[in-house]
């Protein structure tokens, strides 16, 4: 298991663009990969889900990938965190 | 005439006649029907069917609004897939054996219901896509796929609230604009209108919706946001002449575009945009500004709860340098403080705080933050055209620490095998009297200045600009700040340095020609008005 925690830097934190993309990365793998805010965790391949956690500019995630690829899948939601959010 | 308001949300004067759009009757039966195996297949089709005609409508908006407006397809694309809402139909047809349009609707109730309740607007807007996608589903289950064609005649197009996608699918050569009784102005039906150059005013109201019929003449004012329905003579003169002066400028700014910044007797200069944000970068590109004459970098930090990292930073930084590709940029070291503060900065309350600790006093009493972020900009420096420049500059000493803080950190930043930009230039803000008086010393230790007008201003004229009762006091026109401006413009030249104005004067275009004459190397202004000071330039003769 490999986790990660991010604080949102992104003005609109993630809307429905930046949901979609992140969806649509996390989907590249086979690890099961969830996004915690609040005690509240979802899926980051379910768009709807994801996007209804409402994450805001300012809110710490932790990011947690399980599965055979973890590391791959950390390290690619990690860097587009980084590069978008 | 009855006159309507709602919020306009692209400035433009349209006149002609209203066609109301009507939605389908989209009044969904519940039906019983022990076949559930038949109506999964059936919402299978439908989605099926719905995402080629979304494939379709994003192609259109590619082409007619580009990637990242057409995006809001791509990503109703992939809500249709999401696992979420898909198990919510079937598990209803299957446990309520109902039919598939009746349990569409439910689930399109349920998470837009989800969105409406969160507490972000923005998100609230989100369950009209939702609404949207499962209208499309529900319309290919029950075959009344519109093609959204109007009438021969250009319309003004009257509905209760637009989704995205029949915006989007509407003939843009058949809309002369958009009013809706409902709709957000976040909504994406708004910021598509704005990106195909629609005028288009929402939120006028259902009164609205309920008196005007088809045919119907009438003149938006998206402004203003003014709709009037059968307007008289007096109001059409009027709106007919600021329709026709609104086009002629957007006509003029257009041909504008890719022109150079030159006068009638061949002086260049360059015209730079201001920006705040990674976000406004479109902005610059839009406007044609020929570069970044100042980046604020306080925005990372306004935006955190905590330091920024490097390597958020680095991030930011790289990414404004390469959309840029090879134009120059020139960031501003953090300029905190004052106006600006930031919690976890922990500084005291002061009395004074305009003449206070902020901006490279910060920096340089606490070289942490400063060497932070001189690292990144530094690794940035290599993917473009950078340039690095300091605040609040008073003294010869502060200039010295500064760039020697600059020779540190490059110099580390190579013995870790980290490749640099050996063309990076580096100068300072005059936005104080005393970085003016003494600019023939700074000159010669920097390659640029940049004139901050708005605090050149207040320090010089001893004019708080936060206190609008001493407005009057407050001549931005003084002769005393155009001798310091056109002092430090002599001493830039004299000692080898070029000098731009990146404060809001720099736009003030009554004072274009004076700026020329002193010899300035570069405007920076909102990317809005780029091409507002091109023109000027432009009609400038300065042999007369």
């Amino acid at each position: 298991m490999k986790t990660f925690s991010y604080t949102i830097t992104d003005e609109v934190g993630i809307h429905a663009r930046p949901a979609g993309l992140l969806a649509k990365k996390a989907k590249e793998f086979e690890s099961v990969c969830t996004i915690e805010k609040g005690g509240k965790s979802v899926n980051i391949t379910k768009l709807m889900a994801l996007m209804g956690l409402g994450v805001k500019q300012g809110d710490t995630v932790t990011v947690t990938c399980e599965g055979a690829d973890e590391d791959k899948a950390s390290e690619a939601l990690k860097a587009f965190f980084e590069e978008t959010l | 005439m009855t006159k309507y308001t709602g919020k306009g949300v692209y400035g433009a004067v349209a006149m002609g006649k209203i066609s109301v759009f009507k939605k389908q009757d989209t009044a969904i039966k519940r039906i019983h029907t022990e076949d559930s195996e038949e109506e999964k297949k059936r919402v299978a089709e439908a989605k099926q069917a719905a995402t080629e005609q979304l494939q379709s409508i994003y192609d259109k908006a590619l082409r007619e609004v580009g990637e990242t407006n057409a995006q809001i397809f791509e990503i109703h694309m992939m809500m249709l897939e999401d696992d979420d809402y898909n198990e919510s139909i079937e598990n209803i047809i299957d446990s309520q054996k109902v039919n598939a349009e009746y349990a569409v609707a439910v689930t399109a109730d349920n998470f837009a219901e989800m969105f409406a309740s969160m507490d972000d607007p923005y998100m609230q807007a989100r369950a009209a896509d939702v609404k949207d996608i499962s209208n499309r589903i529900i319309a290919n289950l029950t075959g009344n796929v519109s093609d959204g064609s109007a009438g021969d005649d250009k319309m003004i197009v009257c509905a209760d609230d637009l989704a995205p996608s029949e915006t989007i699918s509407l003939d843009k050569d058949k809309v002369l604009a958009f009013v809706t009784a409902h709709g957000s102005s976040n909504s994406h039906t708004a910021i598509l209108a704005r990106n195909m150059n629609i005028p288009a005013v929402i939120g006028v109201g259902s009164k609205f919706l309920s008196e005007i019929k088809d045919g119907d003449f009438a003149i938006v004012d998206g402004f203003t946001g003014e709709i009037f329905v059968d307007p008289d003579e007096k109001t059409t003169a009027e709106l007919t002449a600021k329709q026709k002066a609104d086009e002629e400028k957007k006509r003029l700014l257009q041909t504008l575009k890719g022109k150079e910044n030159v006068t009638k007797d061949g002086k260049k200069i360059n015209i730079y945009a201001n920006i705040g944000s990674v976000d406004n970068i479109g902005a610059v590109l839009l406007n044609d500004a020929g570069g970044i004459g100042l980046f604020r970098s306080e925005f990372l930090y306004l935006e955190n709860s905590d330091f920024p990292t490097e390597e958020q930073q680095f991030h930011a930084y790289k990414r404004v340098l390469e959309s840029m590709a090879g134009k120059k940029v020139i960031i501003r070291t953090l300029d905190i403080g004052a106006d600006k503060q930031v919690d976890y900065f922990g500084l005291k309350k002061e009395e004074n705080p305009a003449l206070g600790y902020r901006a490279i006093r910060i920096c340089l009493t606490r070289p942490e933050i400063f060497k932070t972020q001189l690292r990144a900009l530094f690794r940035a420096s290599v993917y473009g055209n950078l340039g690095i420049m300091f605040p609040m500059i008073t003294s010869v000493s502060e200039v010295e620490k500064a760039l020697a803080m600059c020779g540190e950190v490059k110099a580390e930043l190579k013995e870790q095998g980290i490749t640099v930009s050996d063309s990076v230039e580096l100068g300072i803000m005059i936005e104080t009297p005393a970085a003016a008086i003494i600019s023939d010393k700074l000159a010669k230790l920097v390659d640029f200045f940049s004139v901050g007008t708005n605090d050149l201003t207040q320090y010089t004229l001893a004019c708080d600009r936060q206190n609008p009762d001493i407005e009057q006091f407050c001549d931005t026109h003084h002769e005393a700040i155009l001798r310091l401006i056109e002092m430090s413009a002599e001493n830039a030249h004299k000692n080898g340095a070029w000098i731009g104005i990146c404060g809001e004067l720099a736009a003030d275009t009554t004072l274009t020609e004076t700026f020329l004459r002193m010899g300035i190397d570069e405007l920076s202004v909102s990317p809005t008005f780029v091409l507002k000071v091109r023109d000027a330039v432009r009609n400038i003769d300065l042999s007369k």
